[in-house]
């Protein structure tokens, strides 16, 4: 048995990325097409500060660690997809 | 629109850029360095060139300071001279909404278009079904003469390859009431005889064009001056953060405001009596009552459905009997509503209880440049919260709830959600007697509040985010 891939995403709950789009981030589980939807889990995740100490635009989301910037639902779908795709999974 | 979009971002950005400043009182020097730091030289630009995208942001600014941007006089004035005349002015206009002309993008009027998929068929459904002759065929290809064209759409139900496309104007089109229209310049103007305050323009403009002027730097000048300030929290509160009812409160009252009084406490008080209101037009014989809680519901029967006048409801909305509230608890205090709504800066302009509002997303923005972070709030908060029923206003069929808990068996409701072109059609029906029920609720938004227009949580998250927390206040 292989493990299963299951990729993380944690969505920063900062009022930053809050406001600056995140609060719509959680909506990804509805969104995430058939193919991937049992290999996604949607978290929150306490503000790590990418906004003050990068000069990256909130909102931040983390997919198995990686920090992705001025995240959108269909840019974390799109990330997901290509991971699969070229089978790049971290 | 379900979705934040990047013309929404944009204010928010500009929002608390401009907070920032404030809290900071650095404004003075750097409020004209805002549209440079946003949009630096050498990025790529949104419009045809950097400049262009810093003069939309130069007046999307001076809107959010206060002003009309029709009435600049002098293109020369800077942010700066602007902040000094937001500082020394002692009034507000009713006039909530102002277009920035620089980024209206004067949209081709709405019309009906040929593709280059038309293949010319020997059928031509769209020229025989035309009632107007306006397609006609040139080389082969459907043309519509614009002159003649009626806008009725046959040509592009009819086309078999899909080849007729429609482009509209979104704000013009968002507008239940034809308040929005084009002067000879293409530029979109906004006819406060007509419009309702509904903000829908503003939530469709793909240009962030429409913008709300806010009251934020009267807010700043109260809290320099050290006066008490009270926070008028609308329902749809609790369902703008992912967080405790508590923690949202603290989060406010850590930015300066002294205490909070929740609107739906002066809904418990418009449940009374609209629900006696009721009762005893029911008995003097009238046929129905409408609500009126929802302000751009009330403009649309005063500006639009005239007949529909006397079957308003006169009870005042819980707004109203919030400011009366807080004036009776903290008399030299400043009253500042909090909401999702367009329409309640406008109803606010004229309570005299109220002093100034602020939308959920100038709420946001004040929170970031205070630096508070709602999660590390405190979970614990003094408050007695308002009863499940008021708290339900916040949604589309809460206000029809708690009448009906309160009202005898008689009342039968019908629930108008969301204001648009058919439900006015449906409302002047109404309005002639063609309904079976007594009691009619009307909201601007579909959804209610919660669906606001400057709501920071939109759609079914709003619904999910506000029961969870709308349970664990009232257990």
């Amino acid at each position: 048995m292989t493990e299963e891939k299951i990729y993380k995403v944690q969505i920063c709950t900062g009022t930053l990325c809050h406001v600056m789009g995140g609060a719509e981030l959680p909506a990804l589980e509805d969104h995430l097409p058939e193919e991937i939807k049992s290999k996604v889990k949607v978290k929150g995740m306490v503000c790590a500060n990418y906004c003050t100490e990068t000069n990256l635009k909130p909102p931040f989301v983390l997919i198995n660690g990686e920090l992705m910037s001025e995240a959108s639902i269909d840019k974390i779908i799109h990330y997901i997809q290509n991971c699969e795709k070229n089978d790049t999974f971290k | 629109m379900t979705h934040s979009n990047n013309a929404t971002l944009t204010r928010r950005e500009l929002l608390i850029q401009l907070c920032k400043l404030l809290k900071e009182d650095t404004i003075e020097e750097q409020i004209d360095r805002i549209p440079l730091n946003m949009r630096p030289k050498g990025n790529q630009s949104l419009r045809c060139c950097v400049h262009k995208d810093r003069a939309v942001l130069k007046y999307k600014i001076m809107a959010l300071l206060g002003f009309n941007i029709d009435d600049e006089t002098d293109e020369l004035t800077s942010l700066q001279d602007y902040l000094h005349l937001a500082k020394e002015r002692k009034t507000l206009t009713p006039k909530v909404m102002t277009v920035v002309d620089e980024a209206c993008s004067s949209c081709q009027q709405g019309s009906y278009n040929v593709s280059n998929m038309c293949k010319g068929c020997e059928a031509r459904p769209c020229a025989v079904n035309c009632p107007k002759d306006a397609v006609h065929f040139v080389k082969g290809q459907a043309e519509i003469d614009h002159d003649v064209c009626v806008n009725c759409g046959k040509c592009l139900q009819e086309c078999p390859f899909h080849a007729i496309i429609y482009s509209p104007v979104p704000c013009e089109e968002a507008c239940p009431v034809k308040a929005i229209s084009k002067d000879e310049q293409g530029i979109e103007h906004i006819d406060y005889d007509k419009c309702i305050y509904c903000g829908k323009c503003m939530a469709a403009c793909p240009y962030g064009a429409i913008m709300e002027k806010s009251h934020i730097i009267e807010i700043f000048q109260a809290w320099e001056s050290k006066k008490e300030i009270i926070a008028l929290v609308a329902p749809s509160i609790i369902a703008q953060f992912r967080q405790s009812v508590p923690k949202i409160y603290n989060a406010i009252k850590k930015m300066g405001f002294s205490d909070i009084i929740e609107v739906a406490e002066g809904a418990e008080m418009t449940i009374e009596h609209e629900t006696e209101e009721w009762s005893e037009r029911m008995h003097a014989g009238c046929q129905l009552m409408t609500t009126s809680c929802c302000h751009a519901y009330t403009e649309l029967v005063k500006k639009h459905i005239p007949e529909l006048e006397g079957k308003v409801s006169e009870t005042p909305s819980p707004m109203v009997y919030a400011g009366k509230l807080a004036k009776e608890r903290f008399p030299n205090a400043v009253t500042v509503f909090i909401g999702p709504c367009t329409a309640k800066r406008h109803e606010a302009f004229f309570v005299e209880d109220i002093d100034y509002t602020l939308s959920f997303e100038e709420l946001g923005a004040l929170l970031v440049a205070n630096n508070i972070e709602v999660e590390e709030m405190n979970n614990e908060i003094d408050i007695k919260y308002a009863n499940s029923d008021a708290q339900f206003f916040a949604q589309s069929g809460g206000v029809s709830r708690a009448i009906i808990n309160k009202a005898d068996e008689s009342l039968k409701e019908e629930i108008i959600n969301g204001i648009d072109k058919t439900s006015i059609r449906q409302l002047k029906q109404i309005a002639k007697g063609k309904t079976e029920s007594n009691f009619i609720e009307v909201m601007s938004c579909e959804g209610g509040c919660l669906a606001g227009v400057n709501s920071l949580i939109k759609g079914k998250q709003a619904v999910t985010v506000f029961q969870k927390n709308q349970e664990e206040i009232s257990s």
